[in-house]
C-alpha cells in the first residue's frame, strides 16, 4: 500500500511554551484506517491541527503522495483533499445545515447568487449517499449533538476529502450511531478513503482500525497492526499502567434521599412531549445510573434539574426544597453541581483563565473575594490545587481553559464541580472525551463523592460507565422511565438493550425488578 | 394640544418623517452588516462626516452630481477599508479604532474646510444636491401619495438599500459567508474561509451604507456642509440596527422609529415647552426603547420551553 501521508520529525511548540509534538513521525497509508490513541494533552489534536493547516509546525517534514507539504492555512489542506472533523465542532449555529455543508463552496445562480436550492438538494444527496441521516433545512442550533456531528462528516464528505480526519468523532454519538458511522467509515475505505481516526474508546479502535498509533507525553509510542494489539495491550501502553475495568463495589450505607423528583412532565420547543411522569429518587450514598439512547428526554431532564429548563408540572425536590422557582444559582447554594454533557457550551467561558474558570461559583466565598477585590494569590492556590488533584494536563493556571487539550478542559468542569462538595451531584456524559486512565480516575472521585454520602445522579451515553459506577439504573426511553433496576450489580448491557431500544418495558413502570 | 396633534397626524409629518428617517436607514444598515460579520462598527458617524464632505467638495469643483457621488462612496469604502487595516491587520481594537476615525473625520473636515474657504463663511459654498422625484402614479392616491411621491431621490435609494442589503445578506455567498463569520469564526476558517477578508469586505460594504447616508445630508437633506453635521446619526444608527436584530426589514423599522421620534421633536418644539426639555426628548426615546429591547432579550430564564432563540434550548431532539 501506498503512503498518503507521511510525518517526519515533527516538533510543535505553542507560544506559551508548551512542547505538543516531540520528534513526532507517523506514516499513513493509503485507503487504510489509521486510529491514533493516547492520554489527554499527548498532542493528537495538535498534530492533526498542523496537517490541515490550522497550526504551524516548529520544524519537521509532511509529504502528501510524496510531495512535500505544509499547509498555512485549512484551504491549501482541504484543496489537497484532506477533510478534518474537529474535536470541538465547528458548525454556525444560526445556518441551515445545508448552508454549513456548501459553505466555502457554495452552488451559484446566475454566477452571483447562492443557489439556496441546489445547496439543499446537494446536500441531501451528500446525505443518502454516505447514507448519514440529517434534516437538511433544519438550523444547527435546533440539533442534536449527535446529528450535528453528522454534518461534520459531510462538510468533509462533500468537499470530496480523501484523506478524512476525524478527532474524536464518537464521544458525543449514541452506540447505534457510532456503528452506524463505523458502517460508513468501511463503506468509505471500500472506495479507496484514507481515514485518521482519533478516540479514546479502545473498543472502537479494535472494532474500526488497521493500524494504531499510540501517543504519550507528546511523542510516539508505537505504531502497530491493530491485529497484534488487544484493548488492555493499548490502554497499557497509553498510559504506562494496567486499567481496571471492574465494577465499584456496592455503597456500604445509603442515607436519605436528597434528591427527588415526582411525576415530572416536560415538552419541548416543538410541543412534543420530552419528560413524561418521571418519578425517581436518589439518596445520600448511591449512584443512580440513567441509561438510555442519547435523546430519549436525559437532556432535558437533566437541565430540569439544575434550573436550566422549566416544567410543565411535577416536582424536584432538594432535601424538602422544591427549586421549580429558583435559579441555576440559588439550585447550587442548595448543594448541587451539575457537570453539564456539553463543555464547551455550558462547562466554561473558553477565553477566559483556567483559574476564573474554576472560581466562577465560589468567586464570592471570603477567602477569594471581598466586595471590591479579588485575592488572586488564594484563588492560584486553588487552582494549582485542583490541577494537581485531578491530574489535569496543563502549563499554568493563567492559561486560557481553551489553551487545553479537550480531555483537560472536561477534567477542569469535573474538578470545580466536586470540589464544590455538593450535596448532590447531577453529572451528565462526566467522562466525555477523557482518556481511559483519566476515565478510571475520575470515576474513583465520584466513588469518592458517594462514599462521603453524596448523592449522584449519573447520565451517561456509555454503558460501560453506568454499568461500573451505578447502585441502581434506571432506563429512559421516549421521555419515559421504562425500566428500574434495584440492584445494578448484576444487571448487564444485554438487559438493558431491549429497554434502551423500547422492544422491552416493564409493566408498571414504577414497578422494580432484580435482574 | 390638539393643534399638535393635529399637526402630528398631516401629512407633511408623514412625509418629514421618510425625510429624517433617511440619514438613519442607511448608516444603520452598515451598522447592521458589519455586526453580521462579528463586529461592532461605530465609526459610520465619521464616515458619514467625511462622505458629506467630500460630496460637496467634488460636486462644487466639478459641478457634477456622478462625481460627486462616486467620490463620496468610494471616500467611504476607504475609510471602511481603513477601519478594517487598522482592527485586522494591526489588531486593534475596533472599538477604538472607530474612535479614532470619528475624532479624525471632525478635525480633518473642519481643517479641510478651513483650507478651502480661507476661513469665510462656510455657507458660500453652495452644494449640488440630488434631484426630487415624484412617482407619476402614485402621486396622485389621496393621503399615500403626498407622503410617499415626491422626496429626494435618495430616500428612494435608502429604501431600496434594505431590498439590497436583504439580497446581499440572504441570497449570496458572501452574505452567507458573512453570516457564517460572524456565528463562529473558527468554522468558517475551517473550511477555508478567509475570515479577515470577509470581515474587511463587510467593513467597506458599510462604508458605502454609511458614504450614502453622509451625502444625503449634505447634498439633499441641506445644500452645505458644516461641521459635525452628522450630529450623532451614526450613533442612534448603532441602536437602530441592533433593535432590528440586524435583519433588513427589522433595521429599517428601527431606524423609522427613531426617524418619527425625532421628527416629532420637531414639531413639539413648536409648542411653548422649554426647549432643552425637548432637545432631550430622542435621547430619553433612545434609552427608554433600548431598555425595552434589552429587557424582551433577558426576559427570565425559565421561560415557557417555547422559544426558538433560547440558547438553553439548543439540544432538544428526540431521536429520530
Ligand atoms: N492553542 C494552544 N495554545 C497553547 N497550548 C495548547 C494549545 N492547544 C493545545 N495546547 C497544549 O498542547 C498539548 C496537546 O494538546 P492536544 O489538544 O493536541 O491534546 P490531545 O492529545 O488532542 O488531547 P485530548 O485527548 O484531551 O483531546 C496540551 O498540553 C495542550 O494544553
Ligand atoms: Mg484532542
Amino acid at each position: 500500500m501506498e503512503t498518503i501521508l507521511s510525518i517526519q520529525n515533527l516538533w510543535k511548540i505553542y507560544p506559551n511554551g508548551t512542547v505538543a509534538n516531540q520528534d513526532v513521525s507517523v506514516d499513513i497509508k493509503e485507503g487504510t484506517i489509521h486510529a491514533i490513541v493516547g492520554e489527554n494533552g499527548a498532542g493528537k489534536t495538535t498534530l492533526m491541527k498542523v496537517v490541515f493547516g490550522i497550526t504551524q509546525a516548529k520544524s519537521g517534514n509532511i509529504s502528501l503522495r510524496g510531495t512535500p507539504f505544509a499547509p498555512s492555512q485549512p484551504s491549501e489542506a482541504i484543496d489537497a483533499g484532506i477533510g478534518m472533523v474537529h474535536q470541538h465542532l465547528m458548525l454556525a449555529p444560526e445556518l441551515t445545515v445545508a448552508e454549513n455543508i456548501v459553505l466555502g463552496v457554495e452552488p451559484k445562480r446566475g454566477g452571483v447568487f447562492f443557489d439556496f436550492d441546489t445547496a439543499v438538494q446537494t446536500a441531501q444527496e451528500t446525505s443518502e449517499k454516505y447514507q448519514l441521516a440529517v434534516p437538511v433545512d433544519k438550523l444547527i442550533s435546533e440539533l442534536p449533538i449527535g446529528t450535528r456531528q453528522r454534518v461534520e462528516i459531510l462538510k468533509a464528505l462533500y468537499r470530496n476529502a480523501e484523506l478524512l480526519i476525524l478527532d474524536e468523532p464518537t464521544a458525543v454519538l449514541t452506540p447505534q450511531e457510532t456503528e452506524i458511522l463505523f458502517q460508513t467509515l468501511d463503506q468509505l475505505k471500500e472506495q479507496g478513503k484514507t481515514i485518521v481516526f482519533i478516540s479514546h474508546k479502545l473498543k472502537e479502535v479494535k472494532r474500526i482500525a488497521d493500524t494504531v498509533t499510540i501517543m504519550r507525553a507528546a511523542k510516539v509510542i508505537d505504531t502497530k497492526p491493530a491485529s497484534e494489539l488487544s484493548i488492555e495491550g493499548i490502554a497499557e501502553l497509553m498510559v504506562g499502567h494496567k486499567i481496571d475495568l471492574s465494577r465499584v463495589a456496592a455503597p456500604e450505607h445509603i442515607g436519605p434521599a436528597k434528591l427527588s423528583v415526582r411525576n415530572l412532565n416536560m415538552t419541548r420547543d416543538d410541543g412534543v412531549e420530552a419528560v413524561r411522569k418521571v418519578s425517581f429518587e436518589v439518596a445520600g450514598g448511591e449512584i443512580l445510573g440513567v441509561a438510555g439512547v442519547e435523546g430519549n428526554g436525559q437532556t432535558e431532564l437533566v437541565r430540569a434539574l439544575v434550573g436550566l429548563l422549566p416544567v410543565d408540572s411535577g416536582e424536584i425536590l432538594v432535601g424538602s426544597t422544591d427549586i421549580a422557582r429558583l435559579s441555576p444559582k440559588e439550585i447550587r447554594q442548595l448543594g448541587v453541581s451539575h457537570i453539564p454533557e456539553d463543555r464547551m457550551e455550558d462547562g466554561v467561558a473558553p477565553l477566559m483563565s483556567i483559574q476564573e474558570n474554576i472560581i466562577v461559583d465560589r468567586y464570592e466565598k471570603p477567602d477569594f473575594s471581598t466586595w471590591f477585590r479579588i485575592f488572586w494569590k488564594n484563588v492560584l492556590a486553588h487552582t494549582v490545587g485542583l490541577i494537581r488533584d485531578y491530574r489535569i494536563h496543563a502549563g499554568s493556571p493563567k492559561h486560557e481553559i481553551s489553551s487545553l487539550s479537550g480531555g483537560n478542559i472536561q477534567k477542569c468542569v469535573v474538578a470545580r464541580e466536586l470540589s464544590a462538595d455538593p450535596d448532590v451531584v447531577v453529572a451528565s456524559q462526566p467522562t466525555r472525551g477523557v482518556d481511559i486512565g483519566s476515565w478510571e480516575h475520575l470515576h474513583s472521585l465520584i466513588v469518592e463523592a458517594r462514599n462521603r454520602g453524596r448523592a449522584v445522579f449519573l447520565v451517561s451515553a456509555d454503558l460501560d460507565e453506568v454499568l461500573k459506577l451505578s447502585t441502581r439504573i434506571i432506563v429512559m426511553f421516549e421521555g419515559e422511565i421504562v425500566a428500574r433496576f434495584e440492584d445494578a450489580s448484576t444487571v448487564t448491557a444485554q438487559d438493558l438493550g431491549p429497554y434502551m431500544l423500547g422492544i422491552k418495558r416493564q409493566e408498571e413502570s414504577s414497578a422494580t425488578v432484580s435482574a | 394640544m390638539s393643534t399638535l396633534l393635529e399637526s402630528i397626524f398631516s401629512v407633511e409629518f408623514f412625509f418629514a418623517v421618510l425625510r429624517v428617517s433617511t440619514p438613519l436607514i442607511f448608516p444603520a444598515l452598515g451598522v447592521a452588516i458589519t455586526a453580521m460579520s462579528g463586529n461592532i462598527n461605530i465609526g459610520l458617524e465619521g464616515i458619514m462626516l467625511i462622505a458629506a464632505f467630500t460630496g460637496v467638495i467634488v460636486s462644487i469643483y466639478t459641478e457634477s452630481l456622478m462625481l460627486a457621488l462616486l467620490a463620496g462612496v468610494a471616500s467611504g469604502i476607504f475609510f471602511g477599508a481603513a477601519l478594517g487595516y487598522f482592527h485586522l491587520k494591526l489588531k486593534a481594537d475596533i472599538i477604538l479604532a472607530a474612535v479614532a476615525l470619528n475624532f479624525l473625520a471632525s478635525g480633518l473636515t473642519i481643517f479641510l474646510l478651513i483650507v478651502i474657504t480661507g476661513g469665510r463663511n462656510t455657507s458660500a459654498l453652495r452644494s449640488l444636491t440630488f434631484p426630487s422625484f415624484h412617482i407619476p402614479v402614485l402621486r396622485s392616491i389621496p393621503v399615500l401619495g403626498p407622503i410617499l411621491s415626491g422626496h429626494n431621490i435618495m430616500t428612494y435609494v435608502a429604501f431600496l438599500s434594505v431590498f439590497v442589503y436583504y439580497v446581499v445578506m440572504f441570497k449570496t455567498p458572501l452574505g452567507l459567508r458573512i453570516r457564517a463569520v460572524g456565528q463562529n469564526p473558527d468554522a468558517a476558517r475551517s473550511v477555508g474561509i478567509n475570515v479577515d477578508r470577509v470581515k474587511l469586505y463587510a467593513l467597506m460594504i458599510s462604508g458605502v451604507f454609511g458614504a450614502l447616508g453622509g451625502l444625503y445630508l449634505s447634498m439633499g437633506y441641506v445644500s452645505w456642509f458644516s461641521r459635525d453635521m452628522v450630529a450623532g446619526r451614526g450613533f442612534i444608527a448603532v441602536a437602530a440596527a441592533t433593535m432590528g436584530g440586524n435583519l433588513s426589514f427589522g433595521t429599517l423599522l428601527g431606524s423609522m422609529l427613531f426617524g418619527l421620534v425625532n421628527t416629532a421633536t420637531i414639531y413639539i418644539s413648536s409648542l411653548d415647552i422649554p426647549s432643552d426639555l425637548v432637545q432631550s426628548i430622542p435621547y430619553l426615546a433612545t434609552v427608554i426603547v433600548l431598555a425595552i429591547y434589552s429587557a424582551r432579550n433577558f426576559a427570565p430564564r425559565k421561560r415557557k420551553a417555547g422559544s426558538a432563540h433560547h440558547p438553553e434550548n439548543e439540544h432538544h431532539e428526540k431521536k429520530p
